[in-house]
């Protein structure tokens, strides 16, 4: 059975997680809420801010870290990467290309 | 005053003419009468059964044994009950859409243009979302976790809550029937034509409302299947000792964990233009309708291999246990799968290659397409040098694996024509499309599910069904799919749009008659199913194959009971190479007690999953009539079931060792008991389920 102690251990992370979570969300809605940067800069600051999360998310709710990377959370991390970067990359791709096209002056 | 402000606060839009039986009574004409009719069904069926299930006082015995249940054979087993009533519904409407064309020819048919829509987006989404997802998740819900050696998903609770989300969509569904109307924007709901300034009324709110929740279940059910299959197989059973039906369900998984997030998102933001004004997708205002369809194809190629792998992977396990050969070409087989799933996320666009982009993208997508047909390729061939020399029985899950290798083929055929942009263009938005498509999802999806259905009934209720009628079935959705879609080719290439409401030339009329029996005959084919559901229910004495191994097969799936007890395993087995139960048949290590039996957990019943599942259909009804009490109260009781169900801890039940062994030694003793069956007379009433083995 868990003793107080180890469970306090082991619950920390999570509510660490929680609490970065929270502030990167209301850094990214502060942000363009009340106008503190706007267009481009807005919209790399809050990409920003995502990726960030990410990482929180991986390390405190996931337990993922760099030193006891064990094999099959980093071939699992890496498949959905190649995922993202296809799905993603593709879709930049087809829009710009549309965008050229059709919005073009 | 307050009268009407009352009323709306109560039921939101809704009005008497929502109702189709006050529409067919305002304005009587077939079109309406059709509407009322099938409305009528939907209201006469839920009462029939509802009375029936209390005649019955069954309402107990179903809450607590299966709505409830956490069991993921029970919960596959109630998925597949969802698949076959939409299944029924999606046929009926595609005889009526084949009729309608076929009646149209220069003049107005019987069906007005608005219903003649819902039809096809209603036929589309269903079979989609309602008929192949449930049914493939029910499938892998049941055999997976048995074929691992586990004794559950890995998630329980999850499962149940991913069922009742399928549950509530269909619910949803069904209403649309009822109480309003459906979208009539087709099954891929483009925008701007599904926003509010072309589609004003519920139609397309009742079709976001019940795919998104049948999204949201599916990604639970992927995150759930790839865990178990990740977590949770048996000591010994590496990976590629693993079933090919396994590899088929984590790759479904996979691509269900990635391919539906970009369905949730397009869905709530047309969602988002349609109930809070913003314009993501409209004309106006910077709304951009191609980052819908982008996003919609994202999802919706996968799609295709969601629904199409499982299916590849009952082919695997049928072929080979007909034909009493080990498969031939596993790893390539493997190879094959994870190709096709990681290929299936870089040609979306071929979906929409006459939408604007230069000629250079279209290129790239259209090689990458048809680089598919590779892996595709070596799994036929696969299949067929495991039949090469095979003992092979024409059993009916095996003719409809021929049927499919045959015409499976062919369909890949027209889909690298339609892969060539240049040809592309030429047919695109035809019925040449739509042939292309049902070629590769009836033999590539439905008859493989069939194919699984009829397999693995006898493990699931300890009884065959009977081959007979099998077979009937079988040879009409063939034939049925030939007539129905093969013409559909011809009327494609001549310049018939799909979805067309009316024809105007008469040189189309032999073809669409020919397509219109094509549909009867699949229509026949469906009910000869149901008859042989019924006849081998009638005469399950007869057939008891509860020893649990009618086909003499390989899987640890066939190494229990049929049907196996809850626990699915006396002990976890320990797997010593590839076709597990195979081996151990052969090296007389089968069917042996345990030497010591041990408690078992397993999860309690729960009836969270209902509850949540149910809610989030009522909140969704809310949604599309905007009763906004309904929404907050059933959206609240959603959010605080969750939350309650978290903090729940005793939610494990003991099965003692005593149990677990009483039911072991009953068994085995049947097994002693049991005359061993031949091949050649599996398909009569001698096959007690136990496999008479040589070698
Ligand atoms: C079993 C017999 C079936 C018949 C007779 C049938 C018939 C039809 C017909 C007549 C259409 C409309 C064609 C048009 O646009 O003019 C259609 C559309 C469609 N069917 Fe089927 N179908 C069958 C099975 C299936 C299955 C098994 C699936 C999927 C798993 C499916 C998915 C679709 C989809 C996605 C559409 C497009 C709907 C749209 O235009 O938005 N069908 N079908
Ligand atoms: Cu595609």
């Amino acid at each position: 059975m868990s003793t107080p102690r180890r469970r306090r251990t082991e619950t920390l992370p999570y509510v660490i997680g929680y609490g970065l979570s929270l502030l990167l969300t209301s850094i990214a809605f502060g942000l363009v809420w009340q106008h503190v940067l706007s267009g481009h800069t807005a919209l790399f600051a809050v990409l920003g801010l995502g990726l960030a999360q990410i990482l929180v998310h991986f390390r405190c709710f996931l337990h993922i870290d760099l030193r006891r990377n064990s094999l099959p959370d980093l071939q699992l991390l890496l498949f959905s990467s190649m995922i993202i970067a296809l799905m993603v990359s593709g879709t930049l791709v087809v829009l710009i290309n549309l965008h050229s096209r059709m919005m073009g002056p | 005053m307050t009268g009407p402000t009352i009323t709306g606060f109560l039921l939101g839009s809704l009005s008497w003419g929502a109702l189709p039986f006050v529409r067919a009574w305002r304005e009587p004409n077939i079109s309406e009468i059709i509407g009322a009719g099938a409305g009528s069904i939907v209201v006469i069926g839920a009462v029939v059964t509802i009375a029936l299930i209390t005649w019955l006082q069954a309402w107990e015995y179903l809450w607590t044994q299966w709505f409830t249940s956490l069991d993921h054979k029970k919960i596959g087993i109630m998925y597949i009950v969802i698949a076959l009533v939409m299944l029924s519904r999606a046929l009926i409407e595609a005889v009526l859409i084949r009729s309608q064309q076929a009646a149209a020819i220069n003049g107005p048919g019987f069906v007005e243009p608005g219903h003649f829509a819902q039809l096809f987006s209603t036929h589309g989404s269903i079979m989609i979302f309602f008929m192949a997802m449930p049914f493939l998740t029910g499938m892998v819900n049941y055999v997976v976790p048995l074929q691992i050696g586990a004794r559950d998903m890995a998630f329980p609770y999850l499962n149940s809550v991913g069922l009742w989300l399928t549950a509530g969509g269909s619910g949803l569904m069904m209403a649309s029937l009822v109480v309003g109307e459906f979208s009539t924007g087709g099954w891929s709901g483009y925008p701007p034509y599904t926003e509010l300034n072309f589609s004003g009324g519920p139609g397309p709110d009742y079709w976001i409302w019940a795919i998104t929740l049948a999204s949201i279940g599916s990604t639970t059910a992927g995150i759930n299947i790839a865990c178990t299959i990740y977590k949770f197989r048996a000591p010994g059973m590496t990976f590629l000792r693993m079933p090919l039906f396994c590899w088929t369900a984590v790759c479904t998984a996979i691509l269900m964990i990635f391919a539906m997030p970009p369905l949730t998102v397009a869905t709530a933001l047309l969602a988002a233009d349609r109930y809070l004004g913003t314009h993501f997708f409209t004309d106006d205002l910077g709304g951009n309708m191609m980052n819908y369809v982008n996003l919609f194809w994202l999802f919706g190629h996968p799609e295709v291999y969601i629904v199409v792998l499982p299916s590849f992977g009952v082919y695997s396990e049928v072929v080979s246990a007909f034909s009493s050969k080990e498969l031939y070409g596993y790893k390539s087989l493997v190879i094959a799968t994870m190709a096709i799933g990681v290929l299936s996320f870089t040609v979306w666009l071929h979906h929409f290659f006459t939408m604007g982009q230069s000629a250079d993208i279209n290129a790239v997508f259209g090689i990458a397409t048809m680089a598919i047909a590779i892996p595709t390729g070596v799994k036929i061939y696969d299949w067929i040098f495991t039949m090469f020399r095979g003992e092979v029985r024409f059993t009916p899950p095996m003719v409809l694996s021929l049927a499919f290798m045959v015409t499976f083929v062919l369909g890949g055929f027209t889909g690298v024509i339609l892969a060539t942009p240049p040809l592309n263009y030429m047919v695109h938005n035809t019925l040449f499309v739509v042939a292309h498509f049902h070629n590769m999802l009836i033999p590539g999806t439905l008859y493989g599910l069939l194919a699984g259905y009829m397999y693995w009934f006898p493990k699931a209720f300890g009884f065959r069904l009977n081959e007979r009628l099998g077979w009937i079935s079988a040879g009409c959705w063939i034939t049925g799919f030939y007539l129905a879609f093969f013409p559909l080719y011809v009327l494609g290439a001549s310049g018939m749009a799909r979805r067309t409401h009316e024809v105007f030339d008469p040189a189309f009329r032999p073809w669409l008659y020919v397509a219109l029996f094509g549909a009867f005959v699949l229509f026949t084919a469906l009910v000869t199913l149901f008859v042989q559901l019924f006849v081998s229910i009638r005469d399950r004495h007869a057939n008891m194959v509860a020893v649990g191994d009618p086909w003499d097969a390989r899987g640890l799936e066939w190494s229990v009971a049929a049907p196996p007890p809850e626990w699915n395993f006396a002990v976890i087995p320990q797997v010593e190479s590839r076709d597990a139960f195979y081996w151990r048949k052969r090296n007389r290590e089968a069917y042996k007690p345990v030497d010591h039996y041990q408690d078992i957990e397993l999860p309690k019943p729960s009836a969270c999953g209902v509850i949540v599942g149910l809610s989030a259909a009522a909140c969704g009804f809310g949604l599309v009539w905007r009763i906004w009490w309904l929404v907050a109260l059933f959206g609240a009781v959603v959010v605080a079931t969750v939350i309650i169900r978290s903090f729940l801890r005793d939610v494990t039940r003991t099965i003692p060792a005593a149990e677990v062994e009483a039911f072991d030694r009953r068994w085995l003793a049947q097994a002693h008991y049991a005359k061993p069956v031949s091949r050649q007379r599996e398909m009569s009433r001698r096959n007690e389920g136990l496999a008479e083995w040589t070698a």
